[in-house]
């Protein structure tokens, strides 16, 4: 399993590398700063909820509300902005935080407790919360003077600067999200029983794993997650819409996982190779923006990663097997 | 175990899986005639089905991939690249006749490559699904990006077409006969018995010799042509094509066959219940409609509906497996 993942990331790694130099062999404007500040930009939502996303997919599970959630999150804490103008911007990201804990812990209850499968739960959720965003906003947008100006900041500075290149304070902040899930899955009994849960669900049982609560902290920290996202997503654009706020993220999100590495058939997936898939997602991204392909490609090439990784680790696992048969 | 039949004794006919959404459809009914005086206008009501057929000849096919134990998120997407090519191929002076049969067969391959890549390589369908819902849909919208291509008036207009001296529409009988085939397939065949060994339980049904990877592709390619022929019936009865058609289509789908009493586990549901869920889900947004609930409310309501019913179903399951 270890080898396996470790080719995943090392593959992940070469794309990266083919996509960075076709990109800039095609348009030199690809690696300059302007371009570069914007992948900056892209990478710190996608790293933040993919974190989550990874972990639930480790589970052997899936999690296509995280848009959603964001969206809530995002849309509830801008309101909040807008009616109390002095609202301490860290205490926003806290609400943000426990708006998704809580929506995250409704996926997990749904998922352990009732025993809904989770694509159905989140296919369930994903609709149902992208209403509650309309109900709570009444559909108005928010619009970016109700916003601090110390949240915009996040995305406008930061505490490092090469030439016109500005490391963003949303990168930071996503950066610590990535080690303290690293650290909570390395060094914590509840972070190894997620990789023993995705390795064998049955055995996990069996061993006494409690599965319904590493489930629903599973699904619980996808959704605070989610909603730091959701406070992020309003620092980065200026504005929050009921429609467009994390509207189609979790594909996104999950094409950043899958291509970093994390196997679909759950058990294995890693920190880096997230910050891996993610990088890619945003070079792409950036990439299709740079070299003029229109935005009307994105939906293909989301789609097309996703399946891309999915043969591979079919192929993969398949080719294991056969050895592991032939030994 | 056969779902268009009827009669037998009356505790038989509790302890089917269609009486739950049948049950629900009468409430659904009510709450809808309370509501508006239009509700129960025969005709207003039978041409409102011709905006599910579409949905419902994808849920004939999702009844098949649910038993089986697997799931198809992308059937609107599918329903919408056959839209859009279909509509680009008559603008370019094709023969309404071959654009149609083009049509179908892209829908078939659509699914063909879902079945494929769910049997052959061994992916979670659900993944499998996931993708290729971004990556048909993307297709479409690179087709057509924003534009929308209007259609021949020769080919518009299925929906205003109606049985000879009744109100049903054109769109509705195809949509109940080829329910009646799905489901003679599906409850009187053995490869319909095969669909259920698959989603009952696969590795028992491997060694009793059933072709589970061209089961699991069949039916796959099933779902892919129902898809096609929906592309055709939304293009006729909207008359123009645009790359977001059918946007959501596999929520209401889902949730019509579940509703239906198909356990999404596997090995569980009858067409006869998909049909009659699929009409309270047919009800429930007209009624919705009328109320001018919006958009986004009522797929929030779609949505608490499916996972509900799934809740239900599995209290309903773990009761009964408790007395037995």
């Amino acid at each position: 399993m270890k080898r396996l993942l470790q080719i995943r990331e090392a593959g992940t790694f070469a794309l990266l590398v083919v996509v960075v130099l076709a990109a800039y062999l095609k348009d030199h404007r690809f690696l300059e700063p302007a371009s570069i500040n914007n992948i900056l930009l892209w990478v710190p939502l996608l790293l933040v909820v993919g974190m989550g996303q990874m972990m639930v997919i480790v589970t052997r599970g899936i999690d296509v509300s995280v848009g959603s959630m964001l969206g809530f999150a995002g849309i509830v804490v801008g309101m909040l902005f807008k009616s109390h103008p002095d609202l301490n911007i860290y205490l926003g990201l806290a609400i943000g935080c426990g708006v998704g804990l809580a929506l995250g812990l409704i996926n997990g209850g749904l998922i352990a407790l009732a025993k809904v499968p989770p694509i159905i739960a989140t296919l369930g959720t994903l609709s149902a919360y992208r209403g509650f965003v309309f109900i709570v906003s009444k559909g108005d947008q928010v619009d970016g003077n109700y916003l601090p100006d110390g949240l915009t900041d996040w995305s406008m500075t930061g505490p490092l600067h090469l030439g016109g290149v500005t490391v963003p304070w949303l990168l930071v902040y996503a950066a610590v999200v990535a080690l303290a899930v690293g650290a909570f899955l390395k060094y914590t009994v509840t972070g190894r029983n997620v990789f023993a849960l995705g390795s064998n669900p049955d055995a996990a049982a069996l061993r006494g794993i409690p599965v319904k609560r590493v489930l629903m902290i599973v699904y619980g920290v996808t959704g605070a997650l989610s909603g730091i996202a959701g406070v992020l997503y309003a620092s980065r654009y200026g504005f929050v819409n009921p429609g467009s706020v994390g509207q189609g993220f979790e594909l996104t999100v999950i094409a950043a996982v899958v291509i970093g590495g994390t196997n679909v058939f759950g058990g294995s997936g890693s920190v880096l190779g997230v910050v891996l898939g993610s990088l890619l997602l945003a070079c792409v991204s950036v990439a299709l923006a740079v070299l003029g392909i229109a935005a009307t490609w994105q939906l293909l090439v989301y789609g097309f990663v996703i399946l891309l990784a999915l043969i591979l680790d079919g192929s993969l696992q398949r080719w294991m097997a056969s050895r592991t048969e032939a030994a | 175990m056969d779902g268009l039949a009827h009669g037998g004794r009356l505790k038989k006919i509790w302890s089917r899986p269609e009486i739950v959404p049948a049950i629900l459809l009468l409430i659904a009914f009510y709450a809808g005639a309370k509501q508006s005086p239009f509700f129960l206008d025969a005709r207003y009501l039978f041409d409102a089905t011709s905006l599910y057929v579409e949905t419902g000849l994808v849920a004939l096919g999702m009844t098949l991939i649910i038993i089986s134990g697997n799931i198809d998120l992308s059937v609107g997407s599918s329903v919408a690249l056959v839209g859009c090519v279909v509509a680009k191929l008559m603008a370019s002076g094709v023969p309404v006749p071959v654009a149609c049969l083009a049509g179908l067969a892209l829908g078939s391959l659509l699914g063909l490559a879902n079945g494929l890549l769910v049997a052959r390589l061994r992916l979670p369908s659900f993944l499998v699904t996931l993708s290729t819902m971004a990556l048909y849909r993307g297709v479409a919208q690179v087709l057509l990006d924003t534009s929308s291509v209007p259609l021949p008036e020769s080919f518009v207009g299925v929906d205003k077409f109606h049985v000879a001296k009744t109100p049903i529409p054109a769109p509705l009988l195809v949509l109940l006969v080829t329910a009646l085939i799905v489901g003679l397939v599906l409850h009187r065949t053995v490869f319909g018995r095969w669909v259920f060994a698959l989603g009952t339980n696969e590795s028992a049904s491997v060694y009793s010799g059933v072709p589970t990877a061209r089961v699991k592709v069949l039916i796959f390619t099933i779902t892919g042509l129902l898809a096609g022929f929906g592309g055709l019936f939304i293009d006729s009865r909207l008359a123009y094509a645009r790359f977001d058609l059918a946007n959501g289509m596999e929520l209401d789908a889902i949730t019509a066959v579940v509703l239906g009493g198909a356990s999404i586990a596997g090995g569980q549901g009858t067409i006869g219940g998909t049909v009659i869920a699929l009409f309270l889900v047919a009800t429930v947004k007209t009624g919705m409609g009328l109320a001018n609930v919006k958009a986004e409310y009522q797929l929030a309501v779609i949505g608490t509906l499916l996972i509900l019913s799934v809740i239900v179903t599995n209290v309903i399951k773990s009761r009964s497996s408790r007395r037995a």
